[in-house]
C-alpha cells in the first residue's frame, strides 16, 4: 500500500492494487521462483491438491473400512501408518500417524497446542477453528466445555482423552459406527463420516441425517 | 454440514468451507511445503518457527483466533528463508516494492505481472 503517487489513491482508480500480504507473498514466491527453489506451476499442483482432492474424505474411507473390516481395524490400531498408505493416501504431514478409537467408555479429541499439526492426507487442510488459540488452549483444559460448544455432549462416564499433536505424530480419530447403519456398504458409510468426527469434536452422522 | 456444527462462541468456524479464505494464503502454504521438501528446512524447524511467531504474535496482543494464522505462517516462512539464506530482508523489501510498482501500471482487472524495469530504481 505504501510507494505510490498520492494521485493514485483517488476514488477512481482504473489500475489494480495488491493487499500489503499479497505483495509479501508475491515479493518472495518470485525471489524463490527466479533462484530455482520453488517452481509457480508446482505450488499450483500442490495448492489444488489440497484444497479440492484431498479433504477429509481419504479419512472418510479410511474409517469406513475399519468399520466393516476387523483385520484392517486392528492393523490401523497398531500401525496406522501402514494401513492408511496400504489404501493410496501417503504425502506430506502423514507419516506417522496413530488412530485412536472411540468407545463408549473413552472418546478421543486431537489438538495441537504448539501450532496446528494436522493430518493433511486424510483430512486435508486443517479448519479455522482449529488452528485458533481458544481451541488449542481450551481443549486441553475444559473439554467437556468444547465439545458442548460443538452441541456434543457425553456421559459422564464417559472418559475424554484429549491428543496433543507435534511435528511427528498425527493422530486421526476413528468416531463409532452410528446406530443403524449396519445394512451400509463401505461406500455409504464413508459419507456418515465428517471432517470433525475424526478430529473428535463431533460424532459420525446417522444414517438420514442431514448433511 | 453447518447445521451439524453449531457457532462455537469466540472461535471463528468454519463447518467444510474453503481452508484459503485468500489466495496468498494457498501460496504461502504451498511454499512452505515445497521448500520443505527441497530440503531447505526440517518440519520439526518450520514447527518452531511458526509456533515462535504465534507466540510472539501473542505476545504483542494478536487474539490469534485463526483468522491471522497465515499472518504468523508468512513471517514464520519470510524469517526461516532468510535464515536459510536462500533471500534476505532487504532482497523481500526490493520485490516488494516492486510488485507495488506493477500493480500500479496494471490496468484494472489485467492479471499483474513483474517486469524487470519494476526492479530498477
Amino acid at each position: 500500500m505504501s510507494g505510490h503517487d498520492p494521485h493514485d489513491h483517488d476514488d477512481h482508480d482504473d489500475h489494480s492494487e495488491l493487499g500489503d500480504m499479497d505483495v509479501r507473498v508475491r515479493a518472495l514466491e518470485s525471489i524463490l521462483a527466479a533462484k530455482g527453489y520453488v517452481d509457480p506451476a508446482a505450488l499450483d499442483v500442490l495448492i489444488d491438491t489440497y484444497q479440492t482432492r484431498v479433504g477429509p474424505r481419504n479419512g472418510a474411507r479410511v474409517v469406513a473400512r475399519a468399520w466393516t473390516d476387523p483385520d484392517f481395524r486392528a492393523w490401523l490400531l497398531e500401525d496406522a501408518t501402514a494401513a492408511i498408505t496400504s489404501l493410496g493416501f501417503v504425502g506430506r504431514q502423514g507419516e506417522h500417524m496413530v488412530a485412536v478409537e472411540n468407545t463408549a467408555a473413552r472418546h478421543n479429541i486431537v489438538v495441537c497446542t504448539l501450532c496446528s499439526c494436522y493430518p493433511w492426507p486424510v483430512l486435508g487442510l486443517p479448519p479455522v477453528w482449529y488452528k485458533s488459540a481458544p481451541y488449542r488452549a481450551r481443549v486441553v483444559r475444559d473439554p467437556r466445555g468444547v465439545l458442548a460448544e460443538f452441541g456434543l455432549s457425553l456421559p459422564a462416564t464417559t472418559e475424554i482423552r484429549v491428543w496433543d499433536s507435534t511435528a511427528e505424530v498425527r493422530y486421526l480419530v476413528i468416531p463409532r459406527r452410528p446406530p443403524g447403519s449396519a445394512a451400509l456398504g463401505a461406500e455409504a458409510l464413508a459419507e456418515l463420516v465428517t471432517r470433525d468426527s475424526m478430529i473428535g469434536t463431533g460424532l459420525a452422522r446417522a444414517p438420514g441425517a442431514p448433511t | 454440514m453447518s447445521t451439524f456444527v453449531p457457532p462455537l462462541p469466540g472461535l471463528p468456524l468454519s463447518a467444510d468451507g474453503p481452508v484459503f479464505r485468500e489466495p496468498w494464503e494457498a501460496h504461502a502454504f504451498a511454499m512452505a511445503l515445497a521448500l520443505h521438501e527441497r530440503g531447505l528446512f526440517t518440519w520439526t524447524e518450520w514447527a518452531t518457527a511458526l509456533a515462535a511467531e504465534i507466540s510472539s504474535a501473542q505476545r504483542a496482543g494478536d487474539a490469534d483466533r485463526g483468522d491471522t494464522y497465515y499472518h504468523h505462517w508468512l513471517a514464520a516462512l519470510e524469517r526461516l528463508v532468510a535464515a536459510k539464506g536462500a533471500s534476505t530482508p532487504r532482497e523481500l523489501e526490493r520485490y516488494r516494492r516492486a510488485w507495488d510498482r506493477a500493480a500500479a501500471r496494471a490496468p484494472h482487472g489485467q492479471p499483474i505481472t513483474l517486469a524487470p524495469h519494476d526492479l530498477e530504481a
